[in-house]
């Protein structure tokens, strides 16, 4: 069943939020229409505050606004946000501890056509290299309501990230949701997907496909990347024959280099695939045909999955 | 305090910089001796800030945005009892939270600083945040010239005037020097009265080696209602020091034993003056 875009899930989510809660207040960079926030700041207009196209600045704000106490969004793309301001973020929202949200908005190749000055996928691996900040990329509706209703009361800092088009429901709405806690979506003991973010629709297409074929797949949906839940992973894995990871990210330093970091230090050894975006100039196209192109389509998926298991 | 007792204030900072930063084994010198004074002033005379009232949110605020010159900040929290003399004397010591860069692991400090042109940005948030509870307390932030090429800095002073921040006083140690040579020569920001008001600040000029103009420009913030505040402190890098004076060698030089000993002399000179 297909859904809204997530992005309008976090705009409606963090409105309904902050009109129960004054202190919370969100950030933008002349991002209020980008990220579906006209109407939190026609209702809300005393907890938003516009600073223009200076994301260093928003993440600096952020700090100081949560060093006061407010509950702080600051809302950018995730591409800005995360290499623009990487400085800030480290210094200003992790090293000095302000339980900041920060919410990468059309985050991975969302901008399709707009071509790589917008792209966000070394935001993961950057984040990752940063001590105390947790990183979430929800898949479907449910996870961006469930992480936004969680980040109001966060303790420490929180980046989100997520992209803007219609995605497919996963989840039912009586399903657990914790940060730090990964998702089993799909049992089965042929292949192993580890997904985050919008590739978790796209695996549990591939793994209709797969069926068809008598070959069986579980999923994990990590949401969190960070901390990243080690003990479901390593559960998941000694049950199936092959593992691939599928993420809208650099292959370097994302969620398929955590998985292979998981298991070159364990004693398990199984065949593996990291499916994300190579080391090149990126190919132009909408952000649905950039993820087909690097073998994120579900038939792609599928022909990987099976190939590796022989 | 009043202001002769303030003055004396200040001489014995400048010899517990130097002995901090001598035993410690590094540290910005003359950036810290040109501050002391601003600092000294904001500590004892306007912040209202104590060991006390640190932990409420109800409180005005001060943010070191250059923040390498942390021995002169160290020094007065020290003073005024936010940790004992035996603890900074842990300074770059190993596992000691007493660093060469603010950090709030050390009781007093407001936010970790080090990276410039990053401290402006986070005082007016605080300021924003207290105007939309329009609570009465302030925030201050000390910015060094040189950190004045950071564009951020120049970001965060447009959100500053649209939010109209009389709350927000922004002090800049106009020392003249950063660690290449003169600020005029590595990257000239002059006429920086000029580019400030431009900016939609009130600006005022003193001489910020003196705790008598600093403590009777304090008492006329706000300088105008919706503005923000600037204060241009034109100070001398390691003043108070004859042969650290203006010298960019001692930015981040740590001193001899004989220049140790010959420092601390003429401040003791000052001192018996001063009594």
């Amino acid at each position: 069943m297909i859904q809204k875009a997530n992005l309008e899930v976090f705009a409606e989510t963090l409105l309904n939020l902050a009109k129960k809660d004054k202190e919370i207040v969100v950030v933008t960079s002349d991002s209020r229409g980008s990220g579906k926030l006209t109407q939190f700041g026609k209702e809300l207009p005393d907890q938003i505050i516009e600073v223009g196209i200076a994301e260093q600045n928003l993440v600096g704000i952020c700090a100081g606004l949560s060093a006061v106490g407010k509950k702080v969004f600051g809302v950018s793309p995730s591409s800005f946000l995360t290499a623009r301001s990487l400085e800030q973020i480290k210094n200003d929202i992790a090293y000095s501890n302000h339980p900041v949200t920060l919410v990468g908005i059309s985050a991975g190749v969302s901008y399709g056509q707009l071509g790589s000055t917008h792209h966000s996928i070394h935001d993961l691996a950057v984040l990752r290299t940063i001590n105390n900040i947790s990183i979430v990329v929800p898949s479907d509706n449910f996870e961006t309501r469930e992480s936004i209703k969680e980040a109001v009361n966060y303790t420490s800092p929180l980046f989100i990230r997520f992209g803007k088009k219609p995605m497919l429901k996963i989840h039912n709405e009586s399903d657990e949701f914790k940060i730090g806690k990964g998702v089993k979506i799909r049992e089965g003991k042929d292949i192993l997907f580890v997904t985050t973010g919008e590739t978790a629709q796209r695996a549990l297409l591939a793994s209709e496909i797969l069926y068809k074929k008598n070959i069986s797949c579980s999923i994990i949906n990590m949401h969190t990347i960070k901390p990243f839940d080690n003990d479901l992973f390593l559960d998941c894995l000694s049950n199936v024959k092959v593992l691939i990871t599928a993420e809208e990210h650099s292959e370097n330093g994302g969620l398929g280099e955590k998985c292979s970091s998981i298991i070159s230090q364990s004693r398990i050894k199984i065949p593996f695939k990291i499916i994300g975006f190579p080391d090149e100039y990126m190919v132009n196209g909408s952000q649905s045909d950039v993820l087909d192109y690097y073998n994120m389509s579900p038939e792609k998926l599928a022909k990987i999955a099976e190939d590796l298991l022989g | 305090m009043n202001h002769k007792e303030l003055e004396l204030k200040s001489i014995e900072y400048r010899k517990t910089i130097l002995d901090i930063i001598y035993k410690g084994g590094a540290g910005h010198t003359a950036g810290s001796l040109s501050c002391i004074d601003i600092l000294n002033v904001l500590y004892n005379n306007v912040l209202n800030i104590n060991p006390n009232n640190f932990k409420s949110n109800d409180r005005n605020r001060y943010v070191q945005s250059k923040g390498h010159t942390v021995e002169a900040l160290y020094t007065v929290l020290c003073d005024n009892n936010f940790f004992t003399r035996e603890e900074l004397n842990t300074l770059n010591q190993f596992n000691s939270h007493f660093i060469g860069h603010p950090t709030r692991k050390v009781p007093g400090v407001e936010h970790n600083t080090g990276a410039l042109g990053h401290g402006l940005s986070v005082a007016v948030g605080m300021a924003i945040g207290f105007k939309l509870d329009n609570k009465p307390y302030k925030v201050y932030t000390l910015l060094g010239d040189g950190e004045l090429s950071e564009g951020s800095i120049w970001e965060s002073l447009l959100s500053a005037s649209k939010y109209k921040l009389d709350n927000l006083v922004i002090i800049i140690d106009r020392n003249g020097l950063q660690i290449t040579g003169k600020t005029e020569e590595v990257n000239p920001i002059e006429p920086l009265l000029d580019k400030f008001i431009s900016f939609g600040l009130c600006v005022n000029q003193v001489n910020g080696n003196s705790v008598s103009e600093l403590d009777e420009i304090f008492k006329k913030i706000p300088f105008e209602n919706n503005q923000p505040n600037l204060i241009i402190a034109n100070t001398i890098k390691g003043k108070g020091i004859s042969f650290i004076e203006n010298q960019v060698v001692w930015h981040h030089k740590l001193p001899s034993e004989e220049e140790y000993n010959r420092a601390i002399q003429e401040l003791n000179k000052q001192l018996e003056n001063f009594k």
